[in-house]
């Protein structure tokens, strides 16, 4: 456990949130290594965004402890803002002040200026630039999010918490967003991000699919993957839909479910070369997790 | 820290496109127009007479009655139900019957008759009506009698007349009695309310999320909403104070350090309900119609149009908890009266008291839900 702790940035020990009936967090334990991409997969509801509160010290779990950076989340919750970033799902920087002025804001909060860190977001920030006196309101939905990732970094946090950053972004723009997290890790900042997307998920180092409040599974994405334990087809018909009806009815069939223009069909044993298009494939991250749910 | 919390907070605040015009226009509403619409002084009653008697002192009371600023002379009604049918048109809002013989009853020295009805669907409309005609009246009836003491050299019944006089308001001007008590009102808005609002709105759109996570205390954050709005306050209230005296010449009695000493207690305990408000709201809807519903209470039970002293016991004992009326008769006192520190100390000290239980409970509730 010592030793553990030493690699470890972020340690989730049994945390546990309810909102009246809805339990939203199960018994949640989870390390984060330092210097690494960490994914928080799951479906909307899952409990990502609780999670994500708890570990920023925003809300107080029910049970359990966690620590960042070494800091208890409750205790040392002072010392601790000081050293995480944290963007919300959520637009939440001031919209009446320009781009510039929440920068400037958010760095003399946290009692720094735009200089000391500025190599931290060139990158991002140059990007936004020509619109620096714009109102924060006033940008498109990437500027927006490139502006909250500046003000998240501009303290130059150990850890950054991104909320379901590239929800609502075009796949452009996602990529690029990508891109820079990958950058930010090379200058040795741990990130936990949360993401509803699976293609995202194959480009953390390592990912917890989370689902019900409840950690199914934490791997690298490649184990994950190659951890799934079928063989897995896809098939395509005229008509997919009267297609996976019929496969769901066949007792060969252990699964059956969309995927795009496909289906991926999963055997009791031998697979059924009657079914039109059939082919086998390498599983997806998606795969895996709508396999883990189902069993 | 708190330095940089303050300068955005101004920022916002002037950029808005609502709030620093807001400033400028309340000051000059409140000494304007508001005056002027809250005016309770009745002016321009329509009297109908019926006069029954047709003598020369009965056409000079009711000429007497016309000449008055109060009323005017809308006509004649030869019978009740004439003049019943008038006032009920609504042509005239008052009737005044003199009765057969009114003149010789008189001169007699004998009781002579006059009946006044009004209309008093609007009450303030009636009660005053009458008031200022029985006077009148009253007014008339003395005139004559001492007409007959120099005609006829004799005293029958002592003659008493009562002068009254408006201390502290001479000619008893409505506007110098509302211009204290209205700026009351606009320190509640600009100080209690506008913060309170503010601090609901970063709650809705989510940004005091990402303050949340900075190393600012929630101390401060509270601190850099309501040092600018307090600010503004001072500012407005200083205009307000020019512009009164500029205006109407109204210019406090008092001292001006014991009037803006009691300005900064109220504030801090209006601030004080309005973060207790905050506390409690999680979006602008639901402030805003806990405001409307302070608002509304504290102004009627305050003093500010009726005064508490003929309110009903248990009214007067809800004006008890409510910092308007204390705020109102500080203004009052110190404006008209010229009352200093030790005259208000009451006053103050109840206001004192709100503020410290609002600011606990603000501050208690804060924790709770923070």
């Amino acid at each position: 456990m010592k030793n553990n702790s030493q690699l470890s940035i972020l340690n989730s020990q049994l945390i546990t949130k309810r909102y009246g009936d809805v339990q939203v967090l199960k018994d949640v334990s989870f390390e984060v290594e330092r210097g690494e991409i960490f994914g928080l997969i799951g479906p909307d509801g899952a409990g990502k965004t609780t999670l994500f509160r708890i570990l920023t010290s925003l809300i107080l779990a029910d049970s359990g402890q966690a620590t960042v950076d070494g800091l208890d989340v409750v205790k040392d919750f002072r010392e601790l803002r000081k050293r995480i970033g944290y963007m919300p799902g959520r637009f939440s920087l001031y919209q009446d002040l320009s781009v510039e002025e929440n920068l400037n804001f958010f760095a003399t909060v946290f009692n720094t200026t735009v200089e000391e860190n500025y190599y931290l977001i060139r990158d991002i920030y140059k990007q936004i630039e020509p619109f620096k006196r714009r109102r924060a309101g006033k940008l498109s939905g990437g500027m927006k999010q490139k502006l909250a990732l500046s003000c998240a970094l501009i303290h130059k946090p150990t850890v950054l918490f991104l909320d379901e950053p590239t929800t609502g972004v075009d796949p452009v723009s996602r990529k690029e967003f990508w891109d820079m997290l990958k950058k930010l890790k090379m200058e040795g900042i741990t990130i936990i991000v949360s993401t509803p997307y699976m293609d995202e998920a194959q480009l953390c180092d390592r990912i917890a699919l989370i689902q019900h409040g409840k950690i199914l599974s934490i791997e690298t994405p490649e184990k994950i993957i190659s951890g799934f334990p079928e063989k897995l087809y896809q098939a395509h018909s005229e008509n997919n839909y009267l297609l996976l009806v019929d496969l769901r009815k066949s007792p060969k069939v252990k699964s059956a479910f969309m995927s795009g223009e496909y289906l991926h069909v999963v055997f009791n044993g031998e697979a059924d070369e009657t079914v039109p298009n059939l082919k086998e494939i390498a599983p997806t991250i998606e795969d895996c997790f709508i396999y883990l749910i189902e069993n | 820290m708190l330095r940089y919390l303050i300068e955005k907070e101004f920022k916002q605040t002037f950029r808005n496109a609502f709030i620093p015009k807001l400033i400028l226009v309340f000051p000059f509403m409140v000494l304007l127009v508001f005056p002027w619409a809250a005016d309770q002084e009745i002016k321009n009653i329509n009297v109908t007479v019926i006069d029954r008697d047709h003598s020369t002192l009965s056409k000079r009371l009711s000429e007497k009655i016309g000449a008055s600023t109060y009323f005017n002379l809308a006509g004649y009604a030869d019978s009740n139900d004439e003049g019943t049918a008038i006032l009920e048109d609504g042509k005239s809002d008052m009737l005044l019957d003199i009765q057969p013989g009114f003149e010789k009853n008189l001169m007699n020295g004998d009781e002579a008759g006059v009946m006044i009805s009004a209309n008093a669907v609007n009450i303030m409309k009636g009660g005053l009506g009458s008031g200022y005609m029985s006077a009148i009246v009253q007014d008339f009836a003395g005139e004559i009698r001492a007409e007959r003491i120099r005609i006829f050299g004799k005293t029958e019944l002592p003659l008493i007349q009562v002068i009254s006089k408006g201390c502290f308001n001479v000619f008893l001007d409505y506007k110098v009695f509302m211009i204290p008590a209205l700026i009351v009102i606009l320190m509640t808005l600009l100080c209690g309310f506008l913060p309170a609002l503010n601090i609901v709105s970063e709650k809705e759109i989510g940004t005091i999320e990402q303050i949340n996570v900075t190393p600012v205390k929630k101390f401060s954050f509270i601190l850099g909403k309501l040092i600018p709005y307090w600010a503004i306050g001072l500012f407005v209230f200083t205009v307000t104070l020019g512009l009164a005296a500029l205006i109407y010449g109204l210019i406090p009695k008092g001292n001006l350090l014991t009037i803006y000493l009691s300005v900064l207690i109220y504030i801090s305990t209006v601030s004080g309900l309005g973060l207790v408000i905050s506390n409690y709201s999680s979006t602008l809807q639901q402030a805003m119609f806990v405001i409307f519903f302070f608002m509304i209470i504290f102004i009627l039970i305050s003093g500010l149009f009726t005064p508490i002293a003929s309110m009903p016991q248990w009214a007067q004992t809800f004006t008890y908890f409510n910092p308007l009326r204390y705020f109102i008769e500080i203004m009052r006192m110190t404006f008209l009266k010229g009352s200093g520190f030790w005259d208000i100390r009451q006053q103050l000290a109840a206001l004192g008291i709100c503020a410290f239980v609002l600011n606990g409970w603000a501050l208690i509730s804060y924790r709770k839900r923070g």
